[in-house]
């Protein structure tokens, strides 16, 4: 048995390892930390089990479950527009091939823009998403095309066929690429001669440490972000740096990717999320 | 009061390279700075502790030696030893003696292996003057194959892809055909692209070892995004284990990345970090140079 208010060392040192661990990053870490002591002297206990609790409190306060996660899907007297970016290969063509899925079964009908017209196979890759789950891609034929072009002639078509939902993929940028920043920039500026954008996602890869904040900033200061999607938390990274994300951004996750499948993108479960990034450390 | 980590590293080792004398306590109030420095680097937890350990024992060490310019002293040992666990000398490419050099890519999905794939073909057509063929094994991704084929096209390189992928046709047999082809038709190089896949799908993995013993490799590059946070022991080791590699390249250093990963897969594992991609085009690849990494790292 410990001293009465305080957890041993080697407690402590765990809790923190798991929050390090899970890419909570220092500056959180010890912030969480700091409030923890105080909380175990508050309540005068050493007992472990106690303190874990606080923490999953505090790690759910710091998510906050309260956020409106829902997309915001409705236009005007036009489309509703989502435009899709993030650094390259986190997973934002793959997402919009399962967004396109879950808008179809609610009964949407959707078109997605191929304005990616940089990476290799990029189109040819949404189109057959696009085919996978029933709806029609609008693509340019031509290799290196103006991508704000394309985003524009996609929302353009959509209201034209009155649809209810136009997603319009980009390629994937670093976020220190000025020129490549602006570009997208320009997309968002194009597009919304046509039709406001409705819902712009950042899309984050689980794996991401550290450099997700410069992310998430940069990528706000271009196409002010409206919502985080989550990759690759099927595997064994608990993305724990969108709890800074959020925060600095002042916006939720809302989607989470679970996997390759086209079924596997699941809206973002603030406890779930959290008891996964208590659960078992890493690595040890 | 500092604006960043390493504005106070930076003046903690400021503050040490000014001292005639270095304390036990000077040397803690150091190592705690390198620590988080190293920490918002991404460099794995686990790496963090055994490097400021030894870092240190040794620092206390000069601490006690009182030789002059003990300061000095402590920064030379903290570059020295991210150096020393970054690899130290480089190593050339293992090339076979007889027939094609074999090299399969592997990694978690999205890190960069078909790009890499594309800049090693070009690199090793121009600077080695090697026939190459990529081989297109990756069938599950979406359009994976069109791809490679745009990408080695791009790269003046032939490709072998007799399955159309998006879930057609079976990787262990691509791979196998498409060195037996490289054999066959005397190419200097084979380097057989892969599906990503994550550490903890044991199916996928087992996959890769099998390819891996179907072709029997000269190299086995693991590709892992400099991006990558603490994950990178998990993944780093899943692969060790699980495929089993012989150097690795890391990604996307062109961003903005600390690139504490390099640390961390290192360290784990101990396989040189051969490479670094720094770009979407075919060129923007480069020698992995220790010593750059290391002022990237502690950001100085
Ligand atoms: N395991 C897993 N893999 C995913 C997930 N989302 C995407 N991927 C895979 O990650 C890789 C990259 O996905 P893409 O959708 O091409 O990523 P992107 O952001 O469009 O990439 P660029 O356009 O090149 O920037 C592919 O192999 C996808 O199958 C996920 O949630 N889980
Ligand atoms: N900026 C930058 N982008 C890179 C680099 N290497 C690859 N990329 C980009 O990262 C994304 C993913 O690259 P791929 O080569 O498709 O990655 P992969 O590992 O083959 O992906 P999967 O096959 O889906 O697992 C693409 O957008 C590439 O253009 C790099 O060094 N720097
Ligand atoms: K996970
Ligand atoms: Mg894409
Ligand atoms: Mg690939």
């Amino acid at each position: 048995v410990f001293g009465r208010g305080d957890l041993s060392v080697e407690d402590w040192e765990e809790i923190e390892d798991t929050l390090l661990m899970a890419d909570v990053g220092v500056e959180a870490t010890d912030e969480i930390m700091e409030e923890l002591r105080t909380q175990a002297k508050v309540l005068g206990t050493g007992n472990v089990e106690a303190i874990r609790e606080v923490l999953r409190a505090k790690l759910l306060e710091l998510v906050n479950p309260d956020m409106d996660r829902t997309l915001a899907l409705e236009g005007a007297d036009a489309p509703g527009v989502v435009l899709v970016v993030g650094v390259n290969g986190t997973g934002k063509t793959t997402t919009i091939g399962k967004l396109a899925r879950i808008l179809v079964a609610e009964g949407r009908s959707v078109l997605l823009g191929a304005a990616d017209t940089f990476r290799a196979a990029a189109a040819e890759q949404l189109s057959t998403w696009g085919e996978r789950v029933g709806v029609d891609v609008v693509r340019s034929d031509r290799e290196g095309a103006d991508p704000a072009s394309v985003a524009y002639d996609a929302v353009e078509q959509g209201s034209a066929r009155g649809v209810d939902v136009v997603v319009v993929d980009t390629a994937g940028r670093l976020q220190n690429k000025r020129d490549l920043m602006d570009e997208l920039g320009k997309v968002k500026r194009v597009i919304e001669k046509k039709a406001p954008v409705t819902e712009t996602l950042l899309v984050m890869d689980a794996t991401t440490g550290q450099n997700g904040m410069s992310q998430a900033r940069l990528f706000a200061e271009v196409v002010d972000i409206t919502g985080i999607v989550l990759t690759k938390l099927d595997g064994s990274a608990k993305g724990g740096i969108v709890i800074s994300v959020q925060r600095e951004l002042g916006v939720p996750v809302k989607l989470v990717g679970l996997g390759e499948g086209a079924d596997d993108l699941a809206p973002f479960d603030a406890a779930g999320f959290v008891d996964e990034l208590l659960s078992s450390p890493a690595s040890r | 009061m500092f604006n960043t980590l390493s504005d106070r590293l930076s003046a903690s080792f400021k503050r040490l390279r000014g001292k005639g004398v270095l304390t036990e306590h000077d040397v803690d109030e150091t190592v705690s700075d390198i620590r988080r420095a190293l920490l918002d680097a991404d460099v794995a937890l686990p790496v963090v502790r055994s490097f400021t350990k030894q870092v240190r024992e040794k620092a206390y060490g000069a601490a006690r030696s009182e030789a002059l310019n003990p300061g000095q002293q402590v920064v030379k040992i903290v570059n020295d030893e991210l150096i020393e666990i970054l690899g130290g000398a480089e190593r050339e490419l293992n090339f076979a003696t007889k027939g094609p050099t074999v090299m399969m890519l592997a990694g978690l999905q999205g890190a960069g292996k078909t790009t890499l794939a594309g800049k090693l073909g070009q690199w090793l057509r121009t600077e080695h003057d090697k026939r190459v063929l990529l081989v297109a094994a990756d069938l599950q991704r979406p359009n994976a194959v069109t791809q490679l084929q745009v990408v080695g096209e791009r790269a003046g390189v032939d490709v072998w892809a007799p399955e159309p992928g998006n879930g057609i046709g079976d990787p262990v047999e691509v791979a196998r055909t498409g060195r037996d082809h490289a054999i066959t038709n005397g190419y200097g190089v084979v380097i057989v692209d892969t599906a990503g896949r994550l550490g903890v799908d044991t199916e996928m993995m087992e996959q890769a070892r099998a390819i891996r013993e179907a072709i029997d490799p000269h190299e086995v590059l693991f590709v892992l995004d400099a991006m990558v946070g603490q994950d990178a022991v998990q993944t780093s080791v899943a692969f060790r284990d699980g495929v089993g590699f012989t150097g690795v390249v890391l990604s996307k250093l062109d961003g903005d990345a600390r690139g504490g990963a390099a640390l961390s897969v290192r360290g784990v594992t101990g396989a040189p970090v051969l490479f670094a991609s720094t770009g979407e085009g075919l060129g923007d690849f480069e020698r992995f140079h220790p010593d750059r990494m290391a002022s990237r790292i502690l950001d100085m």
